[in-house]
């Protein structure tokens, strides 16, 4: 059966006029009815702050849970029934403050959960304070004179937990956030897509340099597995490799040509260079970083009572009884 | 040799932790078993995983209660002593009866020995003011050594045996047929016959110790059992019988059993049991802390699983939070809070009831929820089963307390028959009510319907926000969050649970004592030797503590002095207080982290029907 995004589609959402979450959440719709999968058999699980109220937006099973277990919530529901598809939305401070410890594990167990970051690098439900991924020297109501602590970057706390998929897009960018989308979908474990996203009430013009179509024409690089690395507005710069290290470089200077240019492996065991470009400050690395194979905890959870099944003689209460050392009592 | 007719014997094998004293003790509570006599068991062992060898903290102790008649407690103080060293004499001697039989392995009382459990002297029978009469003093761990001296064995795995020698020597004095003990060890060592040969030969050899040597000075126990109930039995702990109540409730149930789970003592077990059995498709998922525990039961549970999440101590704080998202989504999880002394890390092997005002209040915003207390090891079965079935039918979170008491001890267990238990019927939205159901739409008992995800046409969201009756959109109208508070709170007040029951003088008694849970033994074992003392005495113990029995203020109102004891300050007695007009009761507290003493009980009573 073929869905059309109104079949994900639900209330009318009442974030800020401007919030990036709007469009992010129109690329959700979208991605699901091309993903095909059933409302019915989709679950979206947020915790609490302005994008976990996104469930309330989908035509689809949902939970807006408490503030940072959306993560540890989903894995419950996802392991009880592997067959749901389940989404697991969260902002920077639920995702990666008070849920950090659940984000981290998600990651490490490889649960089969698509995991959504709207990273907008503030509180903005409490008003404006500094999150988990503001930058040092950021200055907001609880950080008056700049705060004195350095951010998370997401990719490295995911790899860091030996994540096997990571994904970025911007908001604004539907079809870069589509496609990552369905990629997240597609990667069989849990699934990190970090989307930036703008506060347009406490923090606005934070991701100003990739917001714009043309402000990713500059400054983003797409990166598509096999692809070369090449970026600008006419495809005049590339990623090359220099000692242990990673740089953009304009082609045809320096001595630089299109063969110098490294090509993307998103499917690379080893993060290190996934992890190089994930945190690149110019450009910004867009689309699918990493992307690795690997057993899911669901898969092996199922998997495993499946063959000690096959192994042991007890299959139901009164059998289990009978393992026992019994005696009776005439 | 004199032989004895006993009622009843307790017998404390101590000594270090690793020296096997809760096998020996299980052997022997099996076998005593096995001849029908009752039994009740309780280890007590120390927080540290292997305290220095010998020390005074290292000493675990496993007693083991036996009975011609129904006991229900590991008793109060020991008739045999076994001390495999000289730190558990020093310390464990204090829960030996005056004339108790003291078994000793001389080889463990070196001058080192002595030192490490700070003996002044060599005399250290004189220093703890012992009868050398009452000692059976071997070299136990020589002759063990002699025993297996052609076994091939190290001096190691020699050694391990020692607990066998001991418990050889506790089968002659009581009479205890070797067969069934040997049966067990057969059974325990299959793959490694070599290991229950070894063990099986040093039963023996302490058996015919005994007999040989100490048959003139030692009298041997007759524990004859008299009322039978014909059945088929096992020895079962609470944590097991209440992982295998979790078991017998999902399979009523029709649904996958899911435990959301982080290790803590002394609620591990559950942990440990429910992970073995995959073959019955029981999922556990041992979280990175207890808050994921909780959480993700949370979400088993809306993905149609009986969901469950165990814990003790801290690990109760920590769960409050995802309680309160089951509270107010109205979505089935059991809590199981395996009490242990607080606050903080406390006393982490240690048994007390102090957690019963946090189970009853102790998460944000009016947050109703029904607990449950299981008074013994096998009641222990009773009430997950029953808190499986409350959770299951009325949408709501339910904590069952259970103790490291209860948790630990284990009794003969009679298997039961899940055809005879109440069938589980969660509440399934009706297929008739697709296109008009709302999530909060309630059932006659005031109860939300299940639309377990996958079903279609009953896609719906449910979350931590305060919901609109009727169309379960988020709400903060005022009349609808009073309506919505008085719903869940008037779903738990509605939950039937059983009349509260009083035994003994239920008619005349000049004393009713009131408890709850683990206590459930020791209360009964002191109402008993009351009675026996020619008082009127009754007991009206709580397993249902949220909603209350209906008879509760007919029951508590009925008997001129009340005294409500617990292993807390006071807190079932502020919850009576509370919800039974003009009842002040007397109270018994007490919070040392150890089970109740039935001597203690019976004197402060008497106090209080001689005031």
């Amino acid at each position: 059966m073929a869905y059309t995004n109104n079949d994900f589609k639900k209330g009318q959402p009442r974030w800020c006029p401007g919030c990036g979450d709007h469009f992010f959440l129109a690329s959700l719709h979208k991605a699901m009815a091309e993903i095909g999968v059933a409302p019915s058999q989709t679950a979206v699980i947020s915790g609490i702050g302005c994008s976990s109220r996104l469930p309330h937006y989908m035509a689809t099973y949902g939970m807006n849970t408490i503030h940072g277990r959306a993560a540890a919530i989903a894995t419950g529901c996802k392991v009880v029934n592997p067959s749901l598809a389940v989404w697991q939305v969260s902002g920077d401070g639920d995702g990666l403050a008070i849920g950090g410890n659940h984000f981290i594990h998600a990651n490490r167990r490889n649960i089969n959960l698509n995991m959504i970051l709207l990273n907008n690098r503030i509180y903005g439900l409490t008003k404006g304070q500094y999150s988990p991924t503001s930058p040092r020297g950021f200055v907001s109501k609880s950080s008056p004179y700049g705060t004195v602590e350095d951010p998370f970057r997401p990719a490295e706390l995911c790899f860091g937990a030996r994540g096997h998929f990571f994904a970025r897009a911007v908001a604004t960018d539907a079809p870069g956030t589509v496609e990552i989308l369905k990629a997240a979908y597609d990667h069989k474990g849990a699934s990190v897509c970090e989307i930036l996203q703008n506060c347009v009430i406490f923090n606005n013009g934070t991701h100003d340099a990739v917001y714009s179509k043309e402000g990713r024409a500059k400054n983003a690089i797409y990166l598509r597995h096999g692809e070369k690395m090449l970026f600008g507005e006419n495809n005049e710069y590339g990623i090359v490799q220099e000692g242990f290290n990673i740089k953009p470089v304009k082609l045809g200077e320096d001595g630089y040509t299109e063969a110098d240019v490294l090509v993307h492996d998103a499917k690379c065991e080893d993060n290190t260079l996934q992890l190089k470009l994930a945190e690149m400050e110019w450009p910004v690395a867009l689309g699918v970083i990493r992307d690795v194979e690997a057993p899911t905890y669901d898969d092996c959870v199922w998997s495993q009572i499946e063959e000690i099944k096959e192994k042991k003689k007890y299959h139901n209460f009164a059998e289990l009884l009978e393992t026992n050392d019994i005696w009776e009592v005439k | 040799m004199e032989i004895k007719e006993k009622e009843s014997v307790v017998v404390r094998f101590s000594g270090d932790s690793g020296d096997g004293m809760q096998l020996a003790g299980n052997i022997f509570s099996t076998v005593s078993a096995t001849v029908g006599n009752s039994i009740s068991t309780f280890p007590d062992y120390p927080a540290d995983i292997r305290a220095p060898q010998g020390s005074l903290t290292g000493v675990s102790g496993f007693q083991v209660h036996i009975g011609a008649e129904q006991v229900y407690t590991p008793g109060d103080l020991c008739d045999v002593l076994v001390a495999m060293n000289a730190a558990a004499l020093k310390t464990q001697y204090r829960y030996a009866k005056p004339d108790a039989a003291i078994i000793i392995d001389t080889d463990s009382f070196g001058p080192k020995d002595l030192e490490k459990a700070q003996f002044a002297s060599d005399d250290y029978l004189g220093e703890m003011g012992i009868d050398p009469d009452r000692v059976i003093a071997c070299p136990l761990t020589s002759m063990v050594k002699d025993c297996l001296a052609d076994s091939g064995m190290d001096a190691k795995s020699v050694s391990k045996c020692r607990n066998m020698f001991a418990l050889g020597l506790v089968c002659w004095l009581f009479d205890r047929d070797l067969d069934v003990a040997f049966n067990f060890l057969r059974e325990k060592f299959a793959k490694k016959p070599e290991v229950a040969e070894a063990n099986i030969k040093v039963i023996q050899a302490g058996y015919d110790y005994g007999h040989n040597t100490h048959s003139s000075v030692a009298n041997v126990y007759r524990i004859e059992t008299k009322h039978k109930v014909p059945g088929r039995y096992m020895d079962i702990t609470g944590n097991k019988a209440t992982a295998y109540g979790f078991i017998a409730a999902a399979e009523k149930a029709g649904l996958k059993l899911y435990l959301g789970s982080y290790p803590i003592t002394p609620a591990t077990d559950v942990l440990h049991e429910l992970s073995k059995h995959k073959s019955l498709g029981v999922i556990t998922v041992q979280c990175e802390d207890e808050i994921a525990g909780c959480a993700s039961a949370v979400g088993a549970s809306f993905a149609g699983a009986l969901a469950v999440t165990s814990t003790s101590g801290p690990g109760i704080c920590l769960k409050s939070e995802a309680m309160n998202l089951a509270v107010i989504m109205e979505l089935p999880i059991v809590v199981l809070d395996v009490q242990r002394g607080g606050p903080a890390t406390g006393l982490p092997t240690k048994s007390e009831q102090t957690d019963l005002l946090q189970a009853l209040f102790g998460r944000n915003g009016e947050s109703p929820m029904p607990v449950v207390a299981a008074a013994s090891p096998t009641d222990c079965f009773e009430m997950a089963y029953a808190a499986s079935k409350i959770a299951l039918e009325h949408m709501t979170p339910v904590i069952l307390m259970t103790d490291a008491f209860v948790a630990n001890g284990s009794a003969a267990f009679r298997l039961p028959d899940l055809k005879q238990y109440p069938a589980i019927n969660p509440p399934y939205v009706p297929e008739e009510l697709k296109g008009s159901w709302t999530p909060y739409m309630r059932n006659a008992e005031g109860v939300r319907y299940w639309a377990v995800p996958g079903r279609e046409g009953f896609e719906h969201i449910l979350g931590g926000l305060e919901k609109d009756d009727k169309t379960g959109a988020i709400s903060t109208n005022p009349e609808n969050h009073d309506l919505m508070t008085r719903k869940r709170q008037a779903k738990i007040a509605a939950i039937p649970v059983p009349d509260l029951e009083v035994l003994g003088d239920k008619d005349d008694a000049e004393l009713l004592i009131v408890g709850f849970g683990g206590t459930y033994g020791h209360l009964h074992a002191a109402m008993d030797e009351l009675r026996a003392q020619g008082k009127k005495v009754a007991l009206a113990h709580f397993r249902y503590i949220n909603p209350l029995p209906k008879n509760t203020a007919e029951v508590l109102k009925k008997y001129p002095k009340v005294v409500v004891a617990e292993q807390n300050m006071g807190q079932l007695a502020g919850w009576l207080r509370m919800k039974v007009d003009g009842f002040v009761p007397l109270q018994f507290n007490q919070v040392k982290g150890q089970p109740f003493v039935v001597n203690e009980l019976v004197e402060a009573f008497n106090q209080i029907i001689n005031k």
